[in-house]
């Protein structure tokens, strides 16, 4: 039976959490994330959970706590922000090439300098290449039902990855929403005891973690770190299968909006897509077919899925909320990947959009899809790259 | 033995046998090589205790011979061998000779 | 406690086995040996970067038989404090009974220098380990660089003695002292020398419960630039010439485990040492004076400590 609330996005990611009851996490401040764990800590407090915290004194050490934990076997979590994420930055290659499971919820923050403590998606979109999966989340709901799915994904026998579940800093992690949760003993059921693979703790089988591998076997190791990324897509579908039977709410890799017969159409992630979707609407109220895909799976990426969801349009922006400087945003450059295979196949500009947590308006997609739908029209792009909402 | 393919790989680089060093020879390293005269022995165990490299035997609690598998020739035991009477129990030989 | 007694201690099996690709002659895996020969219960290690961790478990050739994690250079403490804090939190479920001890391994590098602040986290926490610095006094791993565990005038690669400036200007850091500041319940300095001490102080570590320190003196003869077969004798000078007292802190009281019966001068430990060649030049005399008088102040110091208890 579904319970109805009004929470926060941490609130509701930290019950999540509770619900799965892992047997050890790590904890460690940093705004916007910092009122996730510690209402976690106040579950242990007050004996809700069996988990041992670990009180670090730093997310390096936190994430380095997280692999000895995961490694000694058995469920870990964490959660983290921004510059807490950059710091972990060493460990997180650490944590996926040992395949360890650990599951992080990173509430997304802009990186310094200058320092700023507010929502973008430069922490998660620096860490893509750590060998984490990544999945995204619109808003408290989706970062709930994320959270209670990663663990089936990341600890599935045939991925063993740890797994960050992203979401918006303040605009998600502080905004009281109506959400569902489900009940404690629905999810306990729904992502099952927790298996080992080759726990430290058993001393029968005396194990070493983390050996020196020189140019002999290092590229295989990668080769087949690559192997099990190709069959995550599977698991998260089958995982969104069982959870849509469960909750009645639907995933997949990514969610299209009236993107079926759309000639163009906006790629955002996270909460920027719900805002996005109502001058989508708007604009089809004008009879212009508009739509857009907001990406869920972020790594792996869905290339061919994507590819194919965008192939029959005619114009397409992809939004970043962070930029790779010298580059495209992270986002675009994914985009544009995909769709490099098809014969044919749509314009494509890249906006850069609400760094550090600069408000993203209506007024914004409703000037992207404006452009789209003039390039749409004349098929010539004015600029590739553009940053918006930004004063001259 | 054909080298290792990625899908021969065990997930993240553990390894799985404790103590597989053992299958690696270091014996080769050795310049000098320790030999054990066992009249000036007095089993005080000391070669045993200070040889980093594992590569002294034991038998039931008493000093055996060395493990020229694994001796890198450093002469710790030789050097910190008290011998009997003033004569070392240990001497280092020059390899090959 | 079991006796420690060789003919005894010899039959056990060896928990770091042959086929470690340590240089010949290194004091490290002599340091570990008797560590492990120590220890009396099922144990769980953990293992900086550095000579050791490389050395000890390359592709799939471990040399360690109890279970053995390595994940990077800064965090051998706060890797550990993770897998302690899972079998706790396991043991509070009922779902593992077993008696583990948990040991950390640290060169000076990973432990005075990038892993100061997750060995000082880790202790301040309370987790139960022991945490092992095995001290060479230098990154021997990437060639002998100077660390803050430098003694006071070597000569490493990142800080040569030269026309100018005669190697090291700064003394070490103290960090058996450091860690006892941390108020944890035992800290302590070892030599593989004088073994018997070394292993009583493993043994008497392990029955304490919560974080305990022990400062190692691990001989290198490729950074200390010695012979190959004088770890054992170079690390019995350094404890005679009091350059590297035996001492413990147990609870706050100090105590000097071995007083040296003629106490030699600290050149007698430096000599033999390639490192140390350029302060016995004539121009250098103020600065091995130097050397003395900080070794013969530490000792001071640490004897008044002790007085005080």
């Amino acid at each position: 039976m579904a319970k109805v609330v009004a929470v926060t996005g941490n609130e509701a990611v930290a019950n999540a959490l509770r619900q799965v009851n892992p047997d050890v996490c790590g904890i460690y401040p940093i705004t916007p994330q910092t009122d996730m764990m510690q209402r976690y800590a106040s579950f242990i407090s007050n004996g809700k959970v069996d988990t041992e915290a670990i009180l670090v004194e730093s997310e390096h050490s936190s994430m380095s706590a997280c692999i000895g934990a995961s490694a000694a076997g058995g469920r870990v979590v964490t959660a983290t922000s921004s510059q807490g994420l950059a710091l972990m930055w060493e460990m997180l290659h650490i944590a996926s090439g040992d395949r360890l499971p650990i599951i992080m919820p990173v509430v997304n923050r802009a990186l310094s300098a200058p320092l700023n403590i507010h929502g973008d998606h430069s922490d998660a979109m620096g860490a893509r290449d750590t060998g984490w999966i990544q999945i995204w989340s619109e808003n408290a709901q989706e970062a709930y039902d994320n959270t209670v799915q990663s663990f089936r994904v990341g600890e599935h026998m045939d991925i063993r990855l740890p797994v960050m579940v992203c979401l918006d800093g303040f605009i998600i992690s502080h905004s009281i929403e109506r959400m569902e949760y489900l009940e404690d003993a629905e999810v306990k059921k729904f992502v099952g005891e927790f298996k080992n693979l080759f726990p430290l703790l058993d001393l029968d089988k005396p194990k070493s973690y983390g050996p020196l591998i020189l140019t002999d076997l290092y590229h295989e190791y990668k080769r087949a770190q690559h192997e099990v990324m190709t069959k995550v897509k599977d698991v998260v579908l089958d995982v969104a299968k069982d959870f849509e039977k469960l909750s009645g709410r639907k995933y997949g890799l990514f969610e299209t909006y009236r993107l079926e017969d759309a000639e163009i159409a906006l790629v955002i992630l996270n909460s920027a897509a719900g805002t996005s979707k109502d001058v989508v609407d708007e604009f089809r109220n004008k009879g212009i077919k508009a739509g857009l895909l907001k990406p869920r799976l972020f790594r792996p990426f869905p290339y061919e899925e994507v590819a194919e969801a965008l192939g029959n349009t005619k114009a397409v922006c992809v939004m970043d909320r962070a930029d790779s400087f010298g580059g495209y945003g992270p986002l675009f450059m994914e985009v544009s990947s995909a769709l490099y295979h098809l014969k044919e196949r749509p314009l494509l500009i890249n906006k850069i959009y609400g760094l550090g947590g600069r408000d993203y308006m209506p007024s914004h997609a409703e000037l992207v899809l404006n452009e789209l739908a003039e390039i749409a029209k004349s098929g010539k792009i004015r600029t590739y790259k553009e940053y918006i909402g930004v004063r001259e | 033995m054909k080298p290792k393919g990625w899908k021969d790989l065990t997930p993240g680089a553990v390894v799985l046998e404790g103590g597989s060093a053992c299958n690696f020879k270091t014996g080769s390293w050795r310049a000098f090589r320790p030999v054990w005269i066992e009249e000036n022995c007095i089993q005080c165990m000391w070669c045993w205790l200070y040889c980093p490299d594992m590569a002294i035997k034991v038998k039931d609690g008493k000093r055996a011979e060395f493990n020229y598998d694994f001796c890198k020739g450093c002469g710790i035991c030789a050097l910190e061998c008290p011998g009997k009477k003033g004569k070392k129990a240990i001497e280092m030989i020059e390899e090959g000779k | 406690m079991a006796t420690l007694n060789l003919k005894e201690l010899s039959k056990k099996e060896d928990l770091l086995t042959h086929g470690h690709r340590m240089c010949s002659g290194c004091g490290a895996p002599t340091v570990v040996k008797m560590v492990l020969l120590a220890t009396e219960y099922p144990v769980i290690a953990s293992n900086a970067t550095g000579c050791l961790e490389v050395s000890t478990c390359i592709s799939e050739y471990t040399a360690w038989k109890i279970p053995w994690i390595h994940t990077a250079f800064e965090n051998a403490a706060a890797t550990l404090s993770g897998v302690e804090t899972m079998y706790r939190s396991l043991k509070k479920q009922g779902k593992i009974d077993k008696d583990i001890k948990f040991i950390a391994f640290g060169g000076d590098g990973g432990t005075y220098d990038i892993g100061f602040q997750s060995l000082s986290g880790a202790m301040e926490r309370g987790h139960d380990m022991i945490y092992i610095c095995y001290d060479n006094g230098a990154y021997m791993n990437t060639g002998i660089q100077r660390s803050s565990a430098t003694p006071l005038g070597a000569d490493t690669t990142t800080c040569p003695a030269g026309d100018v400036i005669p190697g090291k200007l700064r003394a070490r850091k103290n960090l058996t002292k450091i860690m006892a500041a941390h108020n944890i319940p035992y800290a302590a300095q070892a030599s593989p020398s004088h073994w018997m001490d070394l292993m009583k102080k493993v043994q008497k570590a392990h029955e304490i419960p919560g974080p305990k320190f022990i400062n190692i003196l691990s001989p290198c003869n490729r950074g200390w630039r010695s012979k190959t077969n004088d770890a054992i004798t170079l690390s019995r000078l350094g404890v005679n010439s009091c350059y590297w007292p035996l001492y413990e802190i147990e609870n706050g009281v100090t105590k000097i485990t071995y007083t040296p019966k003629d106490k030699v001068p600290v050149a007698d430990f430096m000599k033999p040492q390639g490192r140390f060649k350029h302060l016995f030049d004539p121009q250098n005399a103020e600065l091995l004076k130097r050397v003395q008088d900080e070794v013969d102040a530490e000792w001071a110091k640490l004897q008044k400590e002790e007085k005080c208890g």
